[in-house]
Protein backbone atom coordinates (compact mmCIF):
# COMPACT_ATOMS: atom_id res chain seq x y z
CA UNK A 1 0.00 0.00 0.00
CA UNK A 2 1.14 3.49 -0.77
CA UNK A 3 0.78 6.11 1.89
CA UNK A 4 -1.47 8.48 -0.08
CA UNK A 5 -4.46 10.38 1.24
CA UNK A 6 -6.52 10.41 -1.97
CA UNK A 7 -6.32 9.60 -5.68
CA UNK A 8 -8.10 11.62 -8.34
CA UNK A 9 -8.15 10.12 -11.82
CA UNK A 10 -8.27 12.41 -14.83
CA UNK A 11 -9.92 11.06 -18.00
CA UNK A 12 -8.94 13.94 -20.29
CA UNK A 13 -6.66 16.97 -20.36
CA UNK A 14 -9.57 19.24 -19.40
CA UNK A 15 -10.39 16.89 -16.54
CA UNK A 16 -6.79 17.05 -15.30
CA UNK A 17 -6.83 20.86 -15.38
CA UNK A 18 -10.09 20.92 -13.44
CA UNK A 19 -8.80 18.47 -10.83
CA UNK A 20 -5.65 20.52 -10.44
CA UNK A 21 -7.67 23.66 -9.76
CA UNK A 22 -9.88 21.78 -7.29
CA UNK A 23 -6.96 20.12 -5.49
CA UNK A 24 -3.96 22.42 -5.70
CA UNK A 25 -2.17 20.46 -2.96
CA UNK A 26 -2.25 17.23 -4.97
CA UNK A 27 0.67 16.04 -7.08
CA UNK A 28 0.41 14.90 -10.69
CA UNK A 29 1.34 11.27 -11.30
CA UNK A 30 2.04 10.02 -14.85
CA UNK A 31 4.09 6.80 -15.05
CA UNK A 32 4.79 7.01 -11.34
CA UNK A 33 8.43 5.90 -11.51
CA UNK A 34 9.55 9.02 -9.64
CA UNK A 35 6.43 9.81 -7.63
CA UNK A 36 5.78 6.33 -6.26
CA UNK A 37 9.42 5.85 -5.30
CA UNK A 38 9.37 9.16 -3.42
CA UNK A 39 6.14 8.19 -1.73
CA UNK A 40 7.65 4.89 -0.68
CA UNK A 41 10.71 6.69 0.67
CA UNK A 42 8.44 8.86 2.80
CA UNK A 43 9.20 12.11 0.97
CA UNK A 44 5.68 12.41 -0.40
CA UNK A 45 3.98 10.31 2.24
CA UNK A 46 0.41 11.29 3.00
CA UNK A 47 0.02 13.38 -0.17
CA UNK A 48 -2.87 13.17 -2.57
CA UNK A 49 -2.32 12.40 -6.25
CA UNK A 50 -3.95 13.34 -9.54
CA UNK A 51 -3.37 10.50 -11.98
CA UNK A 52 -3.07 11.36 -15.67
CA UNK A 53 -2.11 7.78 -16.59
CA UNK A 54 -5.39 7.26 -18.50
CA UNK A 55 -5.35 10.50 -20.48
CA UNK A 56 -4.59 8.68 -23.71
CA UNK A 57 -4.85 11.83 -25.85
CA UNK A 58 -1.47 12.75 -24.32
CA UNK A 59 0.26 9.68 -25.76
CA UNK A 60 1.97 9.26 -29.09
CA UNK A 61 4.18 11.01 -31.62
CA UNK A 62 3.13 12.91 -34.73
CA UNK A 63 4.12 15.76 -37.03
CA UNK A 64 1.81 18.74 -36.56
CA UNK A 65 0.60 21.40 -39.05
CA UNK A 66 3.70 23.52 -38.44
CA UNK A 67 5.91 20.47 -39.10
CA UNK A 68 7.00 20.25 -35.47
CA UNK A 69 7.58 16.78 -34.14
CA UNK A 70 4.97 16.51 -31.42
CA UNK A 71 5.63 14.10 -28.55
CA UNK A 72 2.70 13.71 -26.17
CA UNK A 73 3.88 14.10 -22.59
CA UNK A 74 2.63 10.63 -21.61
CA UNK A 75 4.62 8.86 -24.31
CA UNK A 76 6.85 6.28 -22.68
CA UNK A 77 10.56 5.89 -23.38
CA UNK A 78 10.08 2.55 -25.15
CA UNK A 79 7.53 4.05 -27.51
CA UNK A 80 9.82 7.01 -28.27
CA UNK A 81 12.75 4.74 -29.12
CA UNK A 82 10.63 2.54 -31.39
CA UNK A 83 8.82 5.37 -33.16
CA UNK A 84 9.54 5.78 -36.90
CA UNK A 85 9.29 9.61 -36.81
CA UNK A 86 11.84 9.78 -34.01
CA UNK A 87 14.11 7.31 -35.79
CA UNK A 88 14.01 9.33 -38.97
CA UNK A 89 14.43 12.87 -37.65
CA UNK A 90 15.85 12.81 -34.12
CA UNK A 91 17.18 9.33 -33.54
CA UNK A 92 19.48 10.60 -30.79
CA UNK A 93 16.45 11.21 -28.56
CA UNK A 94 15.38 7.59 -28.96
CA UNK A 95 18.91 6.47 -28.16
CA UNK A 96 19.14 8.73 -25.12
CA UNK A 97 15.91 7.53 -23.54
CA UNK A 98 16.90 3.93 -24.29
CA UNK A 99 19.57 4.45 -21.61
CA UNK A 100 17.07 5.23 -18.84
CA UNK A 101 17.03 2.64 -16.03
CA UNK A 102 16.14 -0.77 -17.46
CA UNK A 103 13.47 -2.14 -19.81
CA UNK A 104 10.58 -2.12 -17.32
CA UNK A 105 11.33 1.46 -16.28
CA UNK A 106 11.41 2.47 -19.96
CA UNK A 107 7.98 0.87 -20.46
CA UNK A 108 6.56 2.91 -17.58
CA UNK A 109 8.47 6.20 -17.48
CA UNK A 110 7.22 9.10 -19.59
CA UNK A 111 9.00 12.01 -21.22
CA UNK A 112 6.66 14.39 -19.41
CA UNK A 113 7.73 13.00 -16.06
CA UNK A 114 11.37 13.10 -17.10
CA UNK A 115 11.16 16.87 -17.72
CA UNK A 116 8.55 17.96 -15.14
CA UNK A 117 10.71 16.52 -12.34
CA UNK A 118 13.23 19.28 -13.09
CA UNK A 119 16.13 16.87 -12.60
CA UNK A 120 19.48 17.70 -14.19
CA UNK A 121 20.44 14.04 -14.73
CA UNK A 122 17.25 13.18 -16.65
CA UNK A 123 18.38 11.31 -19.77
CA UNK A 124 16.05 13.12 -22.17
CA UNK A 125 16.80 16.60 -20.87
CA UNK A 126 20.16 17.40 -22.44
CA UNK A 127 19.01 16.27 -25.88
CA UNK A 128 15.80 18.30 -25.58
CA UNK A 129 17.90 21.35 -24.64
CA UNK A 130 20.34 20.79 -27.48
CA UNK A 131 17.45 20.59 -29.99
CA UNK A 132 15.72 23.66 -28.53
CA UNK A 133 12.53 21.78 -27.76
CA UNK A 134 9.35 23.68 -27.01
CA UNK A 135 7.25 22.70 -24.01
CA UNK A 136 3.48 22.80 -24.43
CA UNK A 137 1.59 23.56 -21.24
CA UNK A 138 -2.19 23.45 -20.88
CA UNK A 139 -4.13 25.17 -18.11
CA UNK A 140 -7.35 27.02 -17.42
CA UNK A 141 -6.31 29.84 -19.78
CA UNK A 142 -5.60 27.47 -22.65
CA UNK A 143 -2.28 26.45 -24.13
CA UNK A 144 1.07 28.22 -23.84
CA UNK A 145 4.36 27.19 -25.39
CA UNK A 146 7.78 28.04 -23.98
CA UNK A 147 11.36 27.12 -24.86
CA UNK A 148 12.61 24.22 -22.74
CA UNK A 149 15.36 26.43 -21.32
CA UNK A 150 12.73 28.68 -19.74
CA UNK A 151 10.72 25.70 -18.49
CA UNK A 152 13.50 24.84 -16.03
CA UNK A 153 13.53 27.36 -13.19
CA UNK A 154 15.88 25.70 -10.72
CA UNK A 155 16.81 22.20 -9.60
CA UNK A 156 13.53 20.33 -9.10
CA UNK A 157 11.33 23.28 -10.12
CA UNK A 158 9.78 23.86 -13.53
CA UNK A 159 7.43 26.53 -14.86
CA UNK A 160 4.06 24.87 -14.22
CA UNK A 161 1.55 27.20 -12.57
CA UNK A 162 -0.59 25.21 -10.18
CA UNK A 163 -2.89 28.21 -9.63
CA UNK A 164 -3.73 28.03 -13.36
CA UNK A 165 -4.25 24.26 -13.18
CA UNK A 166 -1.37 23.67 -15.58
CA UNK A 167 0.02 20.38 -16.79
CA UNK A 168 2.56 19.66 -19.48
CA UNK A 169 0.77 18.19 -22.51
CA UNK A 170 3.48 17.84 -25.17
CA UNK A 171 7.06 18.46 -26.16
CA UNK A 172 7.67 19.84 -29.65
CA UNK A 173 10.81 19.68 -31.74
CA UNK A 174 10.69 22.51 -34.31
CA UNK A 175 11.59 21.77 -37.91
CA UNK A 176 14.34 24.39 -37.71
CA UNK A 177 15.98 22.15 -35.10
CA UNK A 178 15.67 18.75 -36.72
CA UNK A 179 16.02 19.58 -40.43
CA UNK A 180 19.28 18.28 -41.86
CA UNK A 181 20.67 17.78 -38.36
CA UNK A 182 22.35 14.79 -36.73
CA UNK A 183 23.17 14.23 -33.11
CA UNK A 184 24.75 11.94 -30.56
CA UNK A 185 24.32 11.44 -26.79
CA UNK A 186 26.79 10.04 -24.30
CA UNK A 187 25.61 8.97 -20.88
CA UNK A 188 28.56 8.57 -18.56
CA UNK A 189 27.59 6.34 -15.65
CA UNK A 190 29.22 3.69 -13.48
CA UNK A 191 27.24 0.85 -15.02
CA UNK A 192 25.48 0.35 -18.34
CA UNK A 193 22.01 -0.17 -16.89
CA UNK A 194 20.03 0.96 -13.88
CA UNK A 195 22.27 3.90 -13.10
CA UNK A 196 21.85 7.66 -13.07
CA UNK A 197 24.15 9.71 -15.32
CA UNK A 198 27.32 11.11 -13.78
CA UNK A 199 27.27 13.38 -16.81
CA UNK A 200 25.05 13.49 -19.88
CA UNK A 201 26.26 15.14 -23.10
CA UNK A 202 24.14 15.75 -26.18
CA UNK A 203 25.51 17.33 -29.35
CA UNK A 204 23.97 17.90 -32.76
CA UNK A 205 25.44 19.31 -35.93
CA UNK A 206 24.39 20.67 -39.28
CA UNK A 207 27.13 20.84 -41.89
CA UNK A 208 27.41 22.96 -45.01
CA UNK A 209 26.42 21.35 -48.32
CA UNK A 210 30.03 20.37 -49.07
CA UNK A 211 30.31 18.98 -45.48
CA UNK A 212 33.45 21.03 -44.85
CA UNK A 213 32.04 23.70 -42.50
CA UNK A 214 30.11 23.58 -39.25
CA UNK A 215 26.93 25.47 -40.04
CA UNK A 216 25.25 24.98 -36.70
CA UNK A 217 26.41 23.00 -33.69
CA UNK A 218 24.44 22.78 -30.48
CA UNK A 219 25.49 21.14 -27.24
CA UNK A 220 23.81 20.65 -23.90
CA UNK A 221 24.79 18.86 -20.70
CA UNK A 222 23.00 17.19 -17.83
CA UNK A 223 24.65 17.18 -14.37
CA UNK A 224 27.06 19.95 -15.41
CA UNK A 225 25.00 22.35 -13.28
CA UNK A 226 21.82 22.36 -11.18
CA UNK A 227 19.62 22.16 -14.31
CA UNK A 228 20.41 20.93 -17.84
CA UNK A 229 22.39 23.59 -19.72
CA UNK A 230 23.70 24.64 -23.10
CA UNK A 231 27.40 25.39 -23.64
CA UNK A 232 27.05 28.60 -25.64
CA UNK A 233 30.72 29.63 -25.65
CA UNK A 234 31.68 26.31 -27.15
CA UNK A 235 28.92 26.65 -29.77
CA UNK A 236 30.04 30.19 -30.67
CA UNK A 237 33.59 28.94 -31.05
CA UNK A 238 32.81 26.09 -33.45
CA UNK A 239 30.11 27.62 -35.63
CA UNK A 240 31.43 28.66 -39.03
CA UNK A 241 34.70 26.78 -38.50
CA UNK A 242 36.12 24.06 -40.73
CA UNK A 243 35.28 20.45 -39.96
CA UNK A 244 38.65 19.36 -38.58
CA UNK A 245 39.76 17.30 -35.61
CA UNK A 246 41.74 20.24 -34.21
CA UNK A 247 38.63 22.41 -34.14
CA UNK A 248 36.64 19.62 -32.53
CA UNK A 249 39.28 19.22 -29.83
CA UNK A 250 39.28 22.95 -29.15
CA UNK A 251 35.46 22.78 -28.97
CA UNK A 252 35.81 20.12 -26.27
CA UNK A 253 38.10 22.36 -24.23
CA UNK A 254 35.82 25.35 -24.76
CA UNK A 255 32.93 23.72 -22.90
CA UNK A 256 34.85 24.27 -19.67
CA UNK A 257 34.06 27.99 -19.92
CA UNK A 258 30.37 27.17 -19.88
CA UNK A 259 29.79 24.44 -17.34
CA UNK A 260 29.75 24.46 -13.59
CA UNK A 261 29.61 20.90 -12.27
CA UNK A 262 29.88 20.14 -8.57
CA UNK A 263 31.58 17.63 -6.35
CA UNK A 264 29.23 14.85 -5.33
CA UNK A 265 29.58 11.29 -4.11
CA UNK A 266 29.17 10.15 -7.71
CA UNK A 267 32.12 12.13 -9.07
CA UNK A 268 34.34 15.11 -8.35
CA UNK A 269 34.04 18.41 -10.16
CA UNK A 270 37.43 17.87 -11.80
CA UNK A 271 36.40 14.46 -13.10
CA UNK A 272 33.12 15.81 -14.45
CA UNK A 273 35.02 18.57 -16.26
CA UNK A 274 37.34 15.99 -17.76
CA UNK A 275 34.55 13.80 -19.08
CA UNK A 276 32.61 16.86 -20.28
CA UNK A 277 35.44 17.94 -22.58
CA UNK A 278 36.02 14.38 -23.78
CA UNK A 279 32.31 13.61 -24.29
CA UNK A 280 31.76 16.88 -26.17
CA UNK A 281 34.54 15.94 -28.55
CA UNK A 282 33.36 12.35 -29.05
CA UNK A 283 29.73 13.42 -29.53
CA UNK A 284 30.71 15.96 -32.16
CA UNK A 285 32.91 13.46 -34.01
CA UNK A 286 29.98 11.04 -34.07
CA UNK A 287 27.57 13.78 -35.22
CA UNK A 288 29.92 14.71 -38.08
CA UNK A 289 30.03 11.08 -39.20
CA UNK A 290 26.23 10.80 -39.07
CA UNK A 291 25.96 14.02 -41.09
CA UNK A 292 28.15 12.50 -43.78
CA UNK A 293 31.25 14.56 -42.99
CA UNK A 294 34.82 13.30 -43.04
CA UNK A 295 37.59 13.76 -40.50
CA UNK B 1 -5.48 9.47 6.85
CA UNK B 2 -8.73 10.41 5.20
CA UNK B 3 -11.45 7.78 4.85
CA UNK B 4 -10.57 4.79 2.78
CA UNK B 5 -11.20 5.05 -0.93
CA UNK B 6 -12.07 1.97 -2.99
CA UNK B 7 -12.61 1.48 -6.68
CA UNK B 8 -13.96 -1.36 -8.79
CA UNK B 9 -11.40 -2.66 -11.27
CA UNK B 10 -12.29 -4.92 -14.20
CA UNK B 11 -9.39 -6.52 -16.03
CA UNK B 12 -8.10 -9.76 -17.48
CA UNK B 13 -5.63 -11.74 -15.41
CA UNK B 14 -4.01 -14.71 -17.11
CA UNK B 15 -6.77 -14.78 -19.69
CA UNK B 16 -9.67 -14.65 -17.24
CA UNK B 17 -11.89 -11.60 -16.83
CA UNK B 18 -12.07 -10.54 -13.19
CA UNK B 19 -13.71 -7.81 -11.11
CA UNK B 20 -12.23 -6.62 -7.88
CA UNK B 21 -12.76 -3.80 -5.40
CA UNK B 22 -9.34 -2.37 -4.68
CA UNK B 23 -8.01 0.19 -2.26
CA UNK B 24 -6.73 3.08 -4.39
CA UNK B 25 -3.50 2.99 -2.33
CA UNK B 26 -2.73 -0.57 -3.49
CA UNK B 27 0.04 -1.32 -5.92
CA UNK B 28 -0.60 -3.90 -8.63
CA UNK B 29 1.71 -6.21 -6.65
CA UNK B 30 -0.60 -5.84 -3.63
CA UNK B 31 -3.63 -6.70 -5.75
CA UNK B 32 -2.11 -9.67 -7.57
CA UNK B 33 -0.71 -11.21 -4.39
CA UNK B 34 -3.35 -10.19 -1.87
CA UNK B 35 -6.57 -10.54 -3.85
CA UNK B 36 -5.60 -13.18 -6.44
CA UNK B 37 -2.95 -15.16 -4.53
CA UNK B 38 -0.57 -14.93 -7.49
CA UNK B 39 2.50 -15.30 -5.34
CA UNK B 40 4.92 -15.62 -8.24
CA UNK B 41 4.81 -11.80 -8.14
CA UNK B 42 7.50 -11.10 -5.55
CA UNK B 43 7.99 -8.14 -3.29
CA UNK B 44 11.69 -7.40 -3.49
CA UNK B 45 12.73 -3.76 -3.29
CA UNK B 46 9.31 -2.23 -4.04
CA UNK B 47 11.03 0.77 -5.63
CA UNK B 48 11.56 -0.43 -9.18
CA UNK B 49 15.18 -1.56 -8.84
CA UNK B 50 15.09 -5.38 -8.78
CA UNK B 51 12.41 -6.62 -11.20
CA UNK B 52 11.11 -9.36 -8.86
CA UNK B 53 7.54 -8.04 -9.20
CA UNK B 54 7.62 -7.84 -13.00
CA UNK B 55 4.44 -8.77 -14.93
CA UNK B 56 3.17 -8.30 -18.48
CA UNK B 57 0.54 -5.60 -19.00
CA UNK B 58 -0.88 -5.60 -22.54
CA UNK B 59 2.27 -7.42 -23.65
CA UNK B 60 4.82 -5.03 -22.08
CA UNK B 61 6.79 -5.63 -18.90
CA UNK B 62 6.14 -3.46 -15.86
CA UNK B 63 7.43 -3.59 -12.33
CA UNK B 64 4.07 -4.05 -10.62
CA UNK B 65 5.39 -2.42 -7.43
CA UNK B 66 5.47 0.92 -9.28
CA UNK B 67 2.01 0.56 -10.82
CA UNK B 68 -1.25 1.45 -9.12
CA UNK B 69 -3.79 -1.38 -8.96
CA UNK B 70 -6.52 0.95 -10.28
CA UNK B 71 -4.49 1.49 -13.45
CA UNK B 72 -5.17 -2.16 -14.32
CA UNK B 73 -8.71 -1.23 -15.43
CA UNK B 74 -9.30 -2.78 -18.88
CA UNK B 75 -5.78 -4.25 -19.08
CA UNK B 76 -4.60 -7.76 -19.89
CA UNK B 77 -2.19 -8.88 -17.21
CA UNK B 78 -0.03 -11.99 -17.37
CA UNK B 79 1.91 -13.42 -14.45
CA UNK B 80 4.11 -16.49 -14.34
CA UNK B 81 1.07 -18.58 -13.30
CA UNK B 82 -0.43 -17.78 -16.72
CA UNK B 83 2.37 -19.51 -18.62
CA UNK B 84 1.62 -23.09 -17.64
CA UNK B 85 -0.72 -25.34 -19.58
CA UNK B 86 -4.11 -26.61 -18.29
CA UNK B 87 -2.52 -29.53 -16.47
CA UNK B 88 0.39 -27.57 -15.10
CA UNK B 89 2.68 -28.26 -18.07
CA UNK B 90 5.63 -25.90 -18.10
CA UNK B 91 6.21 -23.52 -20.98
CA UNK B 92 9.40 -23.74 -23.01
CA UNK B 93 11.08 -20.85 -21.21
CA UNK B 94 10.26 -22.27 -17.77
CA UNK B 95 11.69 -25.64 -18.80
CA UNK B 96 14.79 -23.92 -20.14
CA UNK B 97 15.39 -22.24 -16.77
CA UNK B 98 15.37 -25.70 -15.19
CA UNK B 99 17.52 -27.30 -17.89
CA UNK B 100 20.15 -24.55 -17.70
CA UNK B 101 20.11 -24.40 -13.87
CA UNK B 102 19.11 -20.76 -14.14
CA UNK B 103 17.40 -20.99 -10.74
CA UNK B 104 18.90 -21.13 -7.28
CA UNK B 105 16.74 -19.56 -4.58
CA UNK B 106 14.15 -18.68 -7.23
CA UNK B 107 13.19 -15.24 -5.94
CA UNK B 108 14.18 -13.42 -9.13
CA UNK B 109 12.93 -16.18 -11.45
CA UNK B 110 9.30 -15.21 -12.14
CA UNK B 111 10.29 -11.62 -12.92
CA UNK B 112 13.10 -12.72 -15.22
CA UNK B 113 10.86 -15.21 -17.01
CA UNK B 114 8.19 -12.59 -17.68
CA UNK B 115 10.80 -10.31 -19.26
CA UNK B 116 11.98 -13.30 -21.28
CA UNK B 117 8.40 -13.83 -22.47
CA UNK B 118 8.20 -10.22 -23.69
CA UNK B 119 11.49 -10.66 -25.56
CA UNK B 120 10.63 -14.08 -27.03
CA UNK B 121 7.18 -13.00 -28.18
CA UNK B 122 8.80 -10.59 -30.61
CA UNK B 123 10.25 -13.60 -32.52
CA UNK B 124 13.44 -11.72 -33.29
CA UNK B 125 17.04 -12.79 -33.27
CA UNK B 126 18.95 -10.65 -30.80
CA UNK B 127 22.71 -10.41 -30.42
CA UNK B 128 24.23 -11.36 -27.06
CA UNK B 129 24.77 -7.70 -26.30
CA UNK B 130 21.16 -6.82 -27.10
CA UNK B 131 19.87 -9.70 -24.99
CA UNK B 132 21.98 -8.62 -22.01
CA UNK B 133 20.55 -5.11 -22.27
CA UNK B 134 17.01 -6.46 -22.52
CA UNK B 135 17.56 -8.52 -19.36
CA UNK B 136 19.25 -5.73 -17.42
CA UNK B 137 16.21 -4.70 -15.38
CA UNK B 138 16.55 -7.63 -12.96
CA UNK B 139 18.79 -8.42 -10.04
CA UNK B 140 19.78 -11.97 -9.15
CA UNK B 141 21.80 -12.52 -5.99
CA UNK B 142 22.49 -16.21 -6.67
CA UNK B 143 23.20 -17.33 -10.19
CA UNK B 144 25.66 -14.81 -11.59
CA UNK B 145 23.30 -14.35 -14.57
CA UNK B 146 25.15 -16.57 -17.08
CA UNK B 147 22.72 -19.47 -16.85
CA UNK B 148 19.74 -17.14 -17.04
CA UNK B 149 21.19 -15.55 -20.14
CA UNK B 150 21.76 -18.99 -21.68
CA UNK B 151 18.22 -20.16 -20.92
CA UNK B 152 16.75 -17.14 -22.68
CA UNK B 153 19.15 -17.32 -25.60
CA UNK B 154 18.57 -21.02 -26.20
CA UNK B 155 14.81 -20.59 -26.08
CA UNK B 156 15.07 -17.71 -28.55
CA UNK B 157 17.14 -19.84 -30.92
CA UNK B 158 14.88 -22.86 -30.48
CA UNK B 159 11.78 -20.85 -31.35
CA UNK B 160 13.52 -19.46 -34.43
CA UNK B 161 14.60 -22.98 -35.46
CA UNK B 162 18.28 -22.01 -35.11
CA UNK B 163 19.29 -23.93 -32.02
CA UNK B 164 21.59 -26.23 -33.97
CA UNK B 165 23.55 -23.39 -35.53
CA UNK B 166 27.06 -23.92 -34.14
CA UNK B 167 27.94 -20.22 -34.45
CA UNK B 168 24.94 -19.03 -32.48
CA UNK B 169 24.63 -21.73 -29.88
CA UNK B 170 27.51 -21.04 -27.53
C1 LIG C 1 14.82 2.05 -10.94
C2 LIG C 1 14.74 3.40 -11.60
C3 LIG C 1 15.73 3.79 -12.48
C4 LIG C 1 15.69 5.05 -13.11
N1 LIG C 1 16.69 5.38 -13.97
C5 LIG C 1 16.64 6.57 -14.62
C6 LIG C 1 17.65 6.91 -15.56
O1 LIG C 1 18.58 6.15 -15.81
N2 LIG C 1 17.54 8.11 -16.20
C7 LIG C 1 16.52 8.97 -15.96
O2 LIG C 1 16.48 10.02 -16.57
N3 LIG C 1 15.55 8.67 -15.06
C8 LIG C 1 15.58 7.50 -14.38
N4 LIG C 1 14.61 7.18 -13.47
C9 LIG C 1 13.59 8.19 -13.11
C10 LIG C 1 12.24 8.12 -13.83
O3 LIG C 1 12.00 6.85 -14.38
C11 LIG C 1 12.14 9.14 -14.95
O4 LIG C 1 12.40 10.43 -14.47
C12 LIG C 1 10.77 9.12 -15.64
O5 LIG C 1 10.83 9.86 -16.82
C13 LIG C 1 9.66 9.70 -14.81
O6 LIG C 1 8.47 9.63 -15.57
P1 LIG C 1 7.10 9.16 -14.91
O7 LIG C 1 6.05 9.26 -15.95
O8 LIG C 1 7.27 7.87 -14.25
O9 LIG C 1 6.94 10.34 -13.85
P2 LIG C 1 6.12 10.48 -12.51
O10 LIG C 1 6.82 9.78 -11.42
O11 LIG C 1 4.71 10.13 -12.72
O12 LIG C 1 6.26 12.06 -12.34
C14 LIG C 1 7.50 12.70 -12.20
C15 LIG C 1 7.28 14.18 -11.87
O13 LIG C 1 6.74 14.89 -12.96
C16 LIG C 1 5.45 15.40 -12.67
N5 LIG C 1 4.67 15.16 -13.90
C17 LIG C 1 4.72 14.04 -14.66
N6 LIG C 1 4.03 14.21 -15.80
C18 LIG C 1 3.55 15.47 -15.77
C19 LIG C 1 2.76 16.25 -16.68
N7 LIG C 1 2.37 15.75 -17.87
N8 LIG C 1 2.43 17.51 -16.33
C20 LIG C 1 2.85 18.02 -15.15
N9 LIG C 1 3.60 17.35 -14.25
C21 LIG C 1 3.94 16.07 -14.56
C22 LIG C 1 4.99 14.68 -11.44
O14 LIG C 1 4.14 15.49 -10.66
C23 LIG C 1 6.31 14.43 -10.74
O15 LIG C 1 6.73 15.57 -10.05
C24 LIG C 1 14.62 5.92 -12.83
C25 LIG C 1 13.59 5.51 -11.95
C26 LIG C 1 13.65 4.27 -11.35
C27 LIG C 1 12.55 3.85 -10.42
S1 LIG D 1 9.88 -5.30 -6.10
FE1 LIG D 1 9.31 -4.21 -7.85
S2 LIG D 1 11.20 -3.82 -8.78
FE2 LIG D 1 11.81 -4.67 -6.88
S1 LIG E 1 18.05 -17.29 -8.04
FE1 LIG E 1 18.20 -16.29 -6.14
S2 LIG E 1 17.97 -14.23 -6.70
FE2 LIG E 1 18.12 -15.19 -8.59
Amino acid sequence: MYDMSALYEAKSVQDAVRLRLEHPEAQIIAGGTDVLVQMREGKRAGKSLISIQKVNEMRGISIDEEENIRIGSLTTFTHITNDPIIQQYINVLGEAVDMVGGPQIRNAGTIGGNTCNGVTSADSASTLHAWEAIVEITGKNGVRRIPIKEFYIKAGTVDLRVEDGEIQTAILIPKASYENTWGHYIKYAMRNAMDIATLGTSVNARLSADKKTFERVRIAFGVAGPVPMRALNAEAFINGKDVTLENIEAFGRAVLQDINPRDSWRASKAFRQHIAAESAKRCLIESVKLAGGEL
Amino acid sequence: MAKNQYQLVTCWINGREVEQMVDVRASLTDMLRGDFHLTSVKKGCEVGECGACNVLIDGECFNSCLYLAVWAEGKHITTLEGLTGPNGELSDIQQAFIDETAIQCGFCTPGFIMTAVEILNRNRLYSDEELRKLLSGHLCRCTGYENIFRAVKKTMLRRLGMLDDPFLNT
